[in-house]
Formats: structure tokens, sequence, C-alpha cells
């Protein structure tokens, strides 16, 4: 990014994505943060506000995806504004993705709502979602600075946050052990859990693409994993 | 997730593209018009039955570097060229090679299509009668059908072959100066500029030309369009005021370059 085109226009072309990626994270963000306080505060009308504001995160991700294939037909990008462009392109669907799970949250609240589950569940949830959205805010400003090496420092983060779904799992299902009737809005909660488990994974995807937009190679090596869920319960365990 | 397997993949390619042998070595070679110098050094070898693509700005040298693979530079006065450049073993700038053998060997195709004012049939028969490739009337005739079909030409003009060469459309002028470049059964084929003065769909058609002549010829190819480069080329090597900047596979060369000048060039970017 250390000089302009020739072509001035296609700069502009390329901001707009910049810009239109940075407000669809903005708003991404919001969405998960309501949905997660109308969760722990029973908010029904919150709740219904997430779910409307994901209409226009879905319209934004269609209209990034419009100008990137506009612009690739106009100006046959090369070398690293293919891969902005490329970049923008599954940047704004990871968002999409992140809205969803907001909105699918918020139409949990409902549900839950009802029930009286212990404050100590509600706190556990939110914390997962406070580590989930901040790894969400620094991956957004890792995509102002395009700085490869921030990009590689949050994916390898990703791993606190499924620890603690793991554990929110485990307390979940002794909940629904203790006494049935918990069953409904546990697994209700669960979901919750997942959803924003995983935002974390949607903000690890965004790293990588922001590491390979920056140098043009892949992020070495596995992705660390501490989500241990999917064995919790099987013999041993 | 597939992300060791996918460099591993394209080592592997790598490894297969480094394998191929080297039909010409440039080494140190460097241009002078008179006083002016216009390259600088430069070490490019060109791997056989590939297509090379040489990119760069105006006047930086790519065509000059093509024109000393056969010696064409020879034909402007003040010209000399320093280093080596050698053709499979052979010096090219011996004093005791045939340059007109030479060229037979190193063919040319340029950028605005040249076919000399006879019919289509002599254009093709021009090299072979010159080099005394054919004797009969059916030998000269199956030349003619050969470097036509290898041109991708000869359905469009067996019927008039003997009308002139120069009533044919632009694209189809510089597939008969193609065919009349391989007529003589070159081993490398360069061309300057091929499509620049033809239309999207006569570029098309040298493009795909250019993909079927490789299986048989070693191709260097000069051009502008940098879509072009990365359409034909395995590797491509760019220039900068007189130097060779970086070579690379044309995969990588297009999508991650490793200078910052190719960087600038290939994305219309002030350098």
């Amino acid at each position: 990014m250390s000089s302009s085109h020739i072509v001035s226009v296609y700069d502009e072309d390329l901001k707009y994505l910049s810009r239109r990626i940075s407000e669809m994270g903005g708003l991404a963000e919001q969405m998960v943060a309501d949905s997660v306080r109308a969760l722990v505060n029973a908010d029904l009308a919150l709740a219904q506000k997430v779910i409307s504001d994901d209409v226009v995160l879905d319209e934004a991700e269609r209209q990034i995806g419009e100008k990137a294939i506009i612009t690739i037909a106009k100006r046959q990008p090369m070398a690293a504004d293919l891969r902005e462009i490329m970049g923008s392109i599954r940047i704004a669907a990871d968002l999409e993705r992140v809205g969803d799970l907001g909105k699918n949250t918020a139409k949990r609240v409902i549900a839950v709502a009802n029930s009286s589950l212990p404050r100590q569940l509600a706190r556990g949830l939110e914390h997962l979602a406070e580590l989930a959205l901040m790894q969400l805010k620094e991956v957004l400003d890792v995509y102002a600075s395009r700085s490869p090496e921030k990009a590689n420092s949050i994916r390898e983060r990703d791993s606190e946050i499924d620890a603690i779904y793991t554990s929110l799992f485990r307390e979940l299902l002794t909940y629904m052990m203790e006494d049935p009737r918990n069953i409904t809005p546990c697994t209700h909660l669960l979901f919750c859990a997942k959803n924003i488990e995983r935002i974390g994974d949607h903000a690890t995807n965004i790293a990588e693409t922001i590491y390979y937009m920056a140098t043009g190679a892949a992020p070495v090596g596995e992705r660390p994993k501490d989500d241990t869920a999917n064995t919790v319960g099987a013999i041993g365990n | 997730m597939n992300m060791m397997s996918e460099a591993a993949v394209e080592k592997a390619l790598d490894q297969k593209m480094n394998s191929v042998p080297y039909k010409m070595i440039g080494k140190d070679v460097s241009v002078y018009y008179g006083e002016k110098r216009a390259l600088f050094d430069v070490n490019l070898n060109v791997r056989e039955n590939t297509v090379t693509a040489l990119i760069g700005p105006s006047g930086c040298g790519k065509s000059t570097f093509l024109r000393t693979l056969n010696r064409m530079n020879d034909t402007i006065d003040n010209c000399r060229v320093t280093g080596k450049i050698t053709l499979d073993e052979d010096d090219i700038y011996d004093p005791n090679i045939d340059v007109v053998e030479l060229r037979a060997r190193v063919g040319m195709v340029f950028q605005k299509p040249n076919p000399f004012p006879k019919s289509i049939y002599d254009n093709v028969t021009y090299g072979p009668k010159i080099h005394g490739l054919a004797r009969t009337k059916a030998e000269f005739d199956q030349i003619v059908e050969l470097s036509l079909q290898k041109a991708g030409l000869w359905n469009e003009v067996k019927d008039r072959l003997h009308e002139p060469g120069t009533g044919l459309s632009g694209g189809q002028q510089q597939r008969l100066c193609i065919a009349r470049a391989v007529a003589v059964s070159p081993e490398v084929i360069l061309m300057d500029e091929p499509c620049s003065a033809l239309d999207p769909i006569a570029t098309a058609k040298v493009e795909e030309l250019i993909h079927e002549l490789r299986a048989n010829y070693t191709i260097v190819i000069v051009t502008h369009s940098m879509q072009q480069a990365a359409r034909v080329s395995q590797r491509t090597a760019m220039f900068h005021l007189g130097n060779l900047v970086e070579e690379n596979d044309t995969d990588k060369m297009f999508t991650n370059p490793d200078d910052q000048r190719t960087q600038d060039y290939i994305m219309g970017r002030f350098g």
C-alpha cells in the first residue's frame, strides 16, 4: 500500500471496500454485544433490534461482493490488489456469519427469558462473549493496519475462547442433570455459547485472511484448538 | 486446514518446473546502442518447452533482450552486445556461427503482422526455400499444410492459398506470420508483442496457439499486457531500466511477486 494507483478511481474502489468492511465489522460487533446483553437481561426489545439489524448486515455483504466483482472485471487486479479484493469478499462473508450468530442468540432470548437460571451461568456466557468480542474488535483493528504479525497473534489466542466454551458446556450439563426442567433453557444457552464460540472462529478466519492479504501466504502451522467439548461425556472424560 | 499439503503441492510443482532444462542461457548480457547502455548484465535463462514472458515498462530493455536471442540486434548499426548467450551448447555470438541458420533455429514473430506481399502459400514456403528444407512441390505442399495447421489457420485459408497474404485480416495475418516462422522448424520462437495490433478474438486465437505450440517449441514473448503474460506463460521476467528485476513462476509473479518494482508495475502503481 506504499503508493497509489496511476488510475486514481481504482484507489477509490479499494477504499470503498475497506470502508464498508470496517462498517460491517462495527455493526457485527454491536449485534453480538447486544444479543448477549439481551440474553442476560431478558431484554426482548433489544433482541428484536438485533434481529432487524441483521438485514442491514446481509445487505452490506451483498454490496461488497458486487463491488468486488465489478472491480475485478473492470481493473483486472494483480498481486496485492487481487488479494485485497478476494480478502474483502471472504471477510465480508465471515462478518455476515458473525451477524447471523448474533441474530440466532437474540432469537433464543424469548425461550430463555421465562426460566430462572443462576446468575453464574449468565456471567459465564458474558465472559465468553467479552473474549469473543475483544477478539473481533482486535481483528478489525488489525484489518485497518494490515499487520501480518498482529494477525498471527490473534490467531493463536482463539484457544482461550475454546477452553471457556468447554467449561461452560460441562457446567450446563451439570444443571441439566440436576433438574430436567433446566433442559430446555440450558439447551438454548448451550447453543448461545456455541454461537459465541463460533464468533471467535470467524475472527480467527478473518485474521488468517488478513495475513494472506498482507503476505500472499497462508499462516504457518495448525490453528491452535482447545475446544474439547466434542469429547465431553466420552469414556475417560 | 490443508495448508501444509497445499504448500507441498506448490513445492512439487516448483521442483517440476525447476527440473525443466534450459534451452537458452543468457549470461551477463549487456547491450549498447552507441554510447547508450540499454541492458545491464542480464542473467536470464529460457526453459525448454516453456513460455517465458518478458514484461516491464516501455524502454526497459525487454525487446532488446528478446532481440539478442537471435541476433536481430546485428541489423542495427551501432548496436553492441557483450556477455554470452547459448542455444543448447552453442554460443550464438561465436564468429563462426551462421546467423541465417541461427535465425532458422530461433524464429521471430513481430508486433505488426508483416506478411510478404506474396501469396499465402509463398509466405510459408519462403523460409524452407532459402534453407533448402524441401525440393519437390509435394514436399512444399506438405510444409504449407502442416505449418498452417500448426498456426490454426489451415481451415480458414486452405481454399485460397494463392491469394495474397496481405488480404487476410490482421489476426489471420499474424497467424500466417507464425506459420511462416514455424515452417522452418525452429526450436525457439520469439514473439515481440504479437497481439498488440489484434482485437480480443484474434488475440484469444493467438494465445490458444501459443499454448499449443509450447508442446513442440520454446517460446519467449514480450508483452505489454500483464493479463496476457499471466495467461500464456509459465515463467515471467520483469525488466526495469535495462535491468532484470525478477524472474519467477508466472503464478507467483502475478499473485505475490518478490520485488517491489514488479509489484508496483503489475498493479499499475507509481513506483
